[in-house]
């Protein structure tokens, strides 16, 4: 494929702005730049060249996306065309808030929606992924154990199974990290939790199901060690889709929450982003929430906090209030499921997720001996060691078959699991995509023992190869010259 | 009562005794009892239809001001009809981070036309696949400058006030100090940095000076002195800029700045009320600046057949590899917002971009000489040795509120009030003089 | 005459009177895959057995090297730098560090010893 700036011709315009109606404005010399290179394009070679972009990419609508911890499920229509409608998009930040009352009102209602599903008593939507949402959540951790004047409480403990994203946002809210084990059942090992945890633990971060797709089942008990030290629970609403509207965080004993409204709530990914990342949390931390939250006068009106309402605020995580656009579709999502389809949508991804398990877990070592919630992890190192076909293999194999590869080396526990492929079927998937999905796991089994030099440098059917991953790192080329 | 679900009541029953279970709420047995099922408050579904209408309801409880001259932080730019479309293309809307490059070439090599083009504009080398905002841009950008033995940022209080205030959110528990330079003390004059003051700030423990350019008021500041006085005692730069003024103005890379970062929301996204935008980071390739850059980065590299292709790469910087040790924790970043803006450079090309902030700053002159015929004058004006570009604030006899209701009234969104008599205003291409002529009636008045 | 030793963590250490140098196992690399960047430490850091002083990364991982000897660093093979594949190619040739040793840990093996260790 070309590149834009290969498409480039001197000379040719595309998009056009009315004749300036004012007289030119000449800035003096000694503040303007040399020369400005861009791409100069005709519009059907722009759109030629973003239309083959699009052909040499891979969404939700183009096929199965079992991309585990990641619930690549159907991103309605619908969603995307209120979004659209004018009354959002063409309102300023900071318009005098008369006259912005709708969307003051679709935020709040959000955030109360999004409370009852996780039992919390606070929200913001200010953080714009759930990272954001992580080191904001980290924030107000922080702040509750300052407000107390305890402030030897330093560590944040993480299981080893943990996204990457837990230990980097403890470390950029100023905390320290200590790991803690799994145990045999692949959950927290209580003992360590225990030989650890103290008057420095300001808080365990949990996913809950965990990222082996597994429920926590001493959660209550993990709950009772934590907060008799003094600490808090955070929990990591990645795989909240499996439990949304059966069980809630807050019931749990989770003092802190964020969400991933790009996963949870149906909103697209758009490639990497944007996402949106609310954070709730039990009522001794509301105050210390981001400013400005969304309140609601005696009249029904709605403003945005200020002045003293803000004092013991963490302060703002964004410029203006998170990732508004993505928030309207999410509370489209919530409204059009409605608490009994939010219920039935969790139970129908974890349906789909056993139901695949069940299927292939005769040849791929997984946790058999329970049900899975809304993913599952195989684990490929015993096919490895027999074939030398490795999960990557697996995973480049099944592109071929027009599915995109589940995630691949995560999570990854020296030892125990080494070659792990999460597989997230999300609700939205049919019967048929699961089945065709088994049947390509199976064949591909059946192939690396009967013709694995076939599997180790697939994919054949796309643009390109497998990439030189080691030459891109050693030898940077990050962008083109123009 | 909708849902997205495909699965009839057949096909469920096939699947729950493949499970061995009667029905789905067995699969739950992990779940205490106890915790299942609480009581929660939330409406039932609702078709398709009312949530439509629902919508709508909230998008009229808000008024959609035919005219913007408002900005400070969000700019309301013409979006060609060609990006509209293109983007909203489902392959890339639905698609997620591209980390299986064979099928995501479209993704990948979308990124890196961004980062080529960032890089062009600012006048550096290695740009990013983006981040959340401009602040939290500006944020990201004060960690990578902050050295054992240097832990200050200084800032001067003319950057939007946003970005102080997330820049504080960040720093706080890191053990970093934020020097806010204020007018008070003589690191602002005229509504401008000072060069020679910043030098008397400058000490061996500044990790980094970051500005904005242009600054809040609007103003252009003097970059190169600004960076030359901060280098001279070893202190980084990071310049916050809003990118459509580098259509005309000196890059942060010619300014001598080592970090350009900001907000990309004027190339091709609608205000939407503050996001989803688009941070954007740059910087030279020095010894290790690559590697203290946060985020995704797509490389160039070839296949086993030496084909051209993009990978995700130098992910050893990332939180997902380095864990507690990465120097940032983002995951999902701002990429779609990343593609519009590609396509909106692309659509409008180099004498495009020209032509918009031409048109920009054109407007503004016209405006800010229209509205001091009267009594409002310029805060900041051309005798006082200032140039502004697309945004500048009137001092009025008149409240600040008053001037902006009566242009509510005509479906103008006025400026900013940043002080009981003050506005803050910004004209885009957008705006038409017949409605400058309309406000400068009001202004005439005030 | 200078000592080859080796620690469990995979490092080599040639020990030559005061001075030692330190270097990854070819075991080491082999298991990382190809290197595609090295952190070095600085000349000056202090550096104690069993401690991380440097890490390199592959394409998909970051690993911690530790130090095999305590002391203090005096020389950093900055060629390192741009050709961290140097460890892949050369892993004895490829020297990280060279340091002025203050003690020498009693579990280090010989050649023959490590040999049987990553057996």
């Amino acid at each position: 494929m070309k590149l834009i700036f290969e498409r480039s011709r001197s000379g040719l315009r595309c998009a056009t702005i009315r004749p300036l109606e004012a007289p030119v404005f000449t800035l003096e010399q000694k503040y303007l730049r040399s020369e400005l290179a861009l791409p100069e394009v005709a519009e059907v070679d722009l759109v030629r060249h973003y239309t083959e972009l699009s052909h040499n990419a891979f969404g939700v609508d183009s096929g199965f996306y079992p991309l585990g911890s990641c619930t690549m499920k159907y991103n309605p229509k619908l969603n995307e065309e209120v979004a659209a409608f004018d009354g959002f998009t063409h309102t300023h930040p900071l318009q005098e808030k008369e006259t912005v009352q709708g969307n003051l009102h679709l935020m709040n209602d959000l955030a109360s929606s999004l409370m009852e599903l996780t039992g919390m008593d606070g929200m913001t939507l200010q953080p714009c992924a759930g990272a954001h949402g992580e080191f904001t959540g980290l924030l107000l951790i922080a702040a509750y154990h300052e407000s107390r004047r305890d402030s030897k409480r330093t560590k944040i403990l993480v299981p080893d199974t943990a996204h990457g994203t837990n230990p980097a946002s403890a470390a950029m809210a100023g905390f320290e990290v200590v790991n803690i084990k799994s145990n045999e059942e692949k959950g927290v090992d209580l003992d360590d939790l225990r030989s650890k945890v103290g008057k420095d633990t300001a808080a365990l971060m949990l996913t809950n199901p965990s990222t082996l797709g597994l429920f926590e089942k001493n959660i209550e008990e993990i709950s009772k060690i934590v907060h008799d030290a003094g600490g808090l629970l955070y929990y990591d609403g990645a795989n909240l889709n499996a439990i949304m509207g059966i069980v809630r965080p807050g019931d749990m004993g989770f003092d802190v929450v964020h969400l991933n409204l790009h996963k949870t709530f149906s909103t697209p990914h758009g490639g990497g982003g944007p996402g949106s990342g609310p954070v709730g949390c039990k009522a001794p931390l509301v105050k210390f929430l981001p400013f400005p939250s969304v309140v609601v006068d005696k009249k029904g009106r709605y403003e945005f906090t200020h002045g003293k309402e803000n004092k013991d605020s963490i302060g703002k995580v964004s410029a203006f209030y998170g990732n508004f656009g993505v928030m309207v579709k999410a509370l489209a999502y919530i409204k059009t499921l409605g608490s009994d389809g939010i219920k039935e949508s969790a139970e129908h991804a974890v349906l789909n997720a056993n139901y695949m398990k069940a299927k292939l877990q005769d040849i791929y070592p997984t946790e058999s001996h329970r049900y899975c919630m809304h993913e599952f992890v195989i684990d490929l190192q015993k096919l490895k060691s027999e074939t030398g076909v490795s999960a990557k293999d697996v995973a480049k194999a099944m592109i071929d078959r027009g599915m995109h590869p589940p995630t691949m080396y995560f999570p990854h526990i020296p030892g125990v699991i080494d070659e792990a492929l999460m597989i997230e079927p999300t609700e939205t998937e049919n019967k048929e995509t699961l089945d065709k999905a088994i049947e390509v796991l199976r064949e591909l089994y059946e192939t690396a023992h009967t013709d694995p030099k076939y599997l180790l440098d697939t994919p054949h059917n796309t643009p390109i190869g497998r990439p030189d991953e080691v030459a891109a790192a050693r030898n940077p080329i990050v962008k083109y010259d123009l | 009562m909708s849902n997205y679900l495909s699965i009839i009541d057949k096909e469920r029953k096939e699947m729950l005794d493949a499970i061995g279970v009667a029905k789905c709420s067995n699969l739950y047995a992990d779940i205490p009892v106890s915790l299942r099922n609480k009581q929660f408050k939330l409406e039932s579904g609702k078709s398709q239809q009312q949530v439509y209408d629902e919508m709508k309801d909230y998008a009229s409880e808000n008024v959609v001001f035919d005219t913007v001259m408002r900005g400070a932080g969000a700019y309301d730019h013409y979006i060609p009809s060609v990006v509209k479309n293109l983007s909203s293309r489902s392959e890339f809307l639905t698609a997620y981070t591209p980390y299986q490059a064979e099928m995501s070439q479209g993704i990948l090599q979308s990124i890196f036309e961004f980062q080529s083009m960032i890089c062009s504009l600012t006048g550096m080398e290695v740009a990013n696949a983006s981040v959340y905002d401009g602040s939290s841009a500006a944020a990201e950008a004060a960690f990578m400058c902050v050295e054992k033995e240097r832990r200050t940022i200084l800032v001067p209080e003319n950057v939007k006030p946003q970005t102080i205030e997330v820049l504080r959110t960040y720093l706080r528990r890191r053990n970093i100090t934020i020097k806010v330079l204020t007018e008070k003390d003589g690191f602002i004059k005229n509504g401008k940095v000072c060069s020679d003051a910043i030098k008397d700030a400058i000490n061996a423990e500044a990790a980094c000076l970051y500005f904005e350019q242009p600054n809040y008021y609007g103003l252009i500041e003097d970059a190169e002195f600004l960076c030359e006085a901060a280098h001279s005692a070893g202190t980084k730069v990071i310049m916050g800029c809003n990118p459509m003024t580098l259509a005309l103005l000196k890059s942060p890379g010619e300014c001598g700045a080592d970090i350009a970062v900001g907000d990309a929301q004027p190339f091709g996204l609608s205000l939407s009320f503050g996001g989803p935008y688009l941070g954007f980071m740059a910087t030279h390739v020095t010894k290790d600046t690559m590697r203290r850059m946060p985020g995704r980065i797509v490389g160039q590299t070839v296949d086993g057949k030496g084909n051209r292709c993009f990978v995700l790469t130098l992910q050893g910087r990332e939180q997902h590899i380095r864990r507690e040790k990465a120097l940032s924790n983002i995951c999902s970043n701002q990429a779609h917002c990343a593609l519009v803006a590609s396509m909106y450079l692309s659509a409008m090309g180099k004498e495009g971009l020209k032509e918009v902030a031409t048109a920009c700053t054109s407007l503004a002159h016209y405006a800010a000489a229209k509205f001091t015929e009267g009594k409002a004058t310029l805060k900041y004006d051309n005798t006082l040795g200032v140039e502004f570009f697309h945004e500048f604030v009137t001092v009025t006899p008149t409240k600040a509120d008053k001037i902006v209701d009566k242009c509510a009234k005509m479906g103008i969104l006025a400026g900013l009030p940043i002080g009981s008599n003050e506005i803050l205003w910004c004209m885009t291409e957008k705006v038409r003089v017949s409605e400058i002529d309309k406000v400068a009636e009001i202004m005439r008045r005030a | 005459m200078s000592k080859l030793m080796y620690a469990k963590t995979h490092e080599w250490v040639k020990i030559d009177g005061k001075e030692a140098t330190i270097g990854l196992s070819d075991h080491a690399q082999h298991e990382l895959g190809d290197l595609v960047f090295i952190n070095l430490p600085a000349v000056g850091d202090s550096i104690t057995a069993g401690e991380t002083f440097c890490d390199v990364e592959s394409v998909k991982a970051v690993s911690d090297v530790m130090a095999p000897v305590s002391g203090k660093i005096v020389a950093v093979n900055d060629e390192l730098e741009n050709a961290p594949e140097s460890i892949n190619n050369d892993p004895m040739g490829a020297w990280i560090c060279k340091v002025e040793v203050s003690s020498v840990p009693d579990d280090l093996m010989d050649e023959a010893a490590y040999a049987e260790f990553i057996k």
